[in-house]
């Protein structure tokens, strides 16, 4: 690999690391912004202007303000169901695994049955019947997101539980709960973190689109799919309404899919 | 012999799929919170209008039975009728999945168009120009999501230019741009999987072999390589045609696009469950179907499948 490459991916990498971090600030700094909810009607659809304006909605409210109050929703959002969806679909993909048998058919039955609902289509539709609303938003992608983490917990614990150090854990005759925690996951730990960082961004996509289709956070609370969506109606008089949140939703799902690549490339050894 | 088998074993594997999809799709109705006859009806309904719906829908009769007659009416292609229009589900969904499938096929032909040729060139130009051109397109194409992608599409190509039409389905122009936002996801995955399938084959030692023996760049890389690059990828392609049914949903939406995802999307917002527990459930069957027939052509390409037990 030449010199010149490596400078590449060294910018990349501490890019998209910015990035990720800056949207976390400006998350957490939400609050002290200028109130995201004022509506001001001189200001309607106001472009943006230099300097730290990115212009006004349709009722006249900020948009930057709106976009870091959208930031905290989307990163809250993606943070709980990826720890939810995270814990739940390690543990059932560890027993699955250790245990075999019945369990294991039934469990690899589950998933193929989530696993027949294309994309973010059974989301749509738990998310329509639920009804709107953040936390049904956020037990919609729960239902739908363990299945990934079951498949990988499972197929990972079958690949260890024959290894010679847990075999001989088994003969010591320690608490197979003991083996699972002590012996099995941290050896499984990491794919299941690399793809928790993947699920990350997927969650934010789902969460704006779920939001972009009404049927996520409601109003007046802002959420970038939602901002997406009310823009639409005024793409031939304020353009920025859409392109302001859609970049900002794109670098995002970027700059932690890059770091996902990252850490993929350090923890886990390549195929041959 | 043994494809029978393996015909039978797949087949058999899909239909008990396809039944735990349709028990999902029937529990999507009972898991409305609180009363789903009264979330239809609203609050002011009266006690007659309720008890009339209830008995339509068949809420009144025990799960089990409610239950079989959802997979009975399924098999019959009876999926109930939507209480917006009282039309037959069925005929609604046959209004518009010609639309969806349009949609699909245009955007799968458009990525394998783009993305063949694009991840073949960046595997044979590795660490250049063409390579950093692919892996940039691919890293956008698979974070921009169609509802960011479409709208951004329609600002420059339908509102600044005025080629395309900014949605619904009246010319054949309308197509264009729904398809090239549901193609950018794939056309991305489809690059990637390209490049690292034909960089592995041409390590291979038959391709080695070809160009000992003196053979052209072309022949090589389009007879020797892209053969063996294409199990991987035709794999990828099948998996991928879920996505697109899932992304068309939101594709369509985002273009007034009159298939199936925007059916879908009307329907909950109207509360028409059975139209959404139908629309969900033929597309799910679909994508089942898809995937099915795309495992059984793999078995074909790659001969050392069957050879197995």
């Amino acid at each position: 690999m030449s010199a010149n490459h490596s400078t590449a991916r060294g910018i990349a990498r501490m890019s998209a690391a910015t990035i990720v971090v800056a949207w976390l600030l400006v998350a957490l700094s939400a609050s002290v912004w200028p109130p995201a909810a004022k509506v001001s009607l001189p200001g309607i659809l106001a472009p943006p202007a230099v300097p730290l304006s990115l212009g006004r909605d349709d009722l006249g409210r900020p948009v930057l303000a709106r976009l870091a109050a959208g930031a905290r929703i989307s990163l809250l959002v993606a943070f709980v169901v990826v720890v939810v969806t995270g814990l739940l679909g390690t543990v059932i993909g560890l027993t699955a695994g250790w245990l075999g048998g019945a369990v294991d058919t039934l469990l690899v039955g589950v998933t193929d049955i989530f696993l027949a609902f294309p994309g973010i289509l059974l989301a749509i539709a738990l998310a329509g019947v639920l009804g709107p609303g953040i936390n049904n938003v956020v037990t919609a992608l729960s239902v739908v997101g363990w299945v990934g983490f079951a498949r990988l917990a499972r197929a990972q614990t079958m690949s260890i539980k024959h290894r010679d150090h847990v075999q001989v854990a088994r003969a010591f005759g320690v608490q197979p709960v003991l083996i699972v925690w002590r012996h099995v996951l941290p050896l499984i730990a990491g794919p299941l973190i690399v793809e928790a960082s993947f699920a990350f961004a997927a969650v934010i996509v789902a969460e704006a689109g779920l939001s972009f289709l009404g049927l996520g956070v409601q109003p007046p609370t802002p959420s970038w799919g939602s901002m997406i969506r009310d823009g639409s109606r005024y793409l031939l008089v304020a353009p920025h309404l859409v392109v302001v949140p859609g970049l900002a939703l794109a670098s995002l799902v970027v700059a932690i899919n890059l770091l996902g690549d990252q850490l993929r490339d350090r923890w886990l050894p390549r195929r041959p | 012999m043994f494809e029978l088998r393996t015909l039978g074993s797949r087949l058999a594997g899909a239909a008990v799929v396809a039944l735990g999809v349709s028990c999902l799709v029937f529990a999507l109705l009972h898991l409305v919170p609180g009363d789903p006859v009264e979330i239809m009806l609203g609050e002011y309904a009266g006690a007659a209008d309720r008890l009339a719906l209830r008995s339509r829908l068949g809420l009144d009769r025990p799960l089990a039975e409610q239950w079989m007659r959802f997979v009975v009416g399924v098999l019959h292609g009876d999926l109930g009728s939507s209480l917006v229009s009282g039309r037959p589900v069925a005929a609604l969904l046959g209004e518009h999945v010609g639309y969806t499938v349009i949609l699909a096929l245009a955007a799968l032909m458009l990525a394998a168009l783009v993305g063949l040729p694009l991840g073949v060139a960046a595997a044979l130009g590795a660490g250049r120009m063409w390579d950093a051109v692919a892996s940039i397109l691919a890293v956008l194409g698979m974070s921009a999501p169609s509802f960011v992608l479409g709208p951004l599409l329609i600002i420059v190509f339908a509102v600044q230019l005025g080629w395309f039409p900014v949605g619904g389905a009246n010319e054949p122009a309308s197509l264009v741009l729904p398809a090239v936002t549901l193609a950018s996801g794939l056309a991305a995955v489809l690059t990637r999987m390209t490049r690292a399938a034909v960089l592995e084959a041409l390590l291979l030692p038959h391709v080695q072999a070809a160009r000992a023996r003196g053979l052209g760049e072309w022949v090589v890389v389009l007879g020797h390589v892209c053969r063996n690059a294409a199990l991987p990828v035709v794999t990828v392609l099948g998996l991928q045609l879920g996505a697109l049914l899932g992304g068309a949903v939101v594709t369509e939406t985002v273009f007034n696009w009159p298939g199936l995802g925007q059916l879908l999307i009307e329907s909950i917002q109207r509360r028409d469950y059975p139209v959404v527990q139908g629309a969900v459930l033929l597309i799910a069957l679909t994508y089942i179907v898809v995937n099915g027939v795309v495992d059984l052509l793999y078995t074909r390409i790659d001969p050392r499948i069957q050879s197995g037990p």
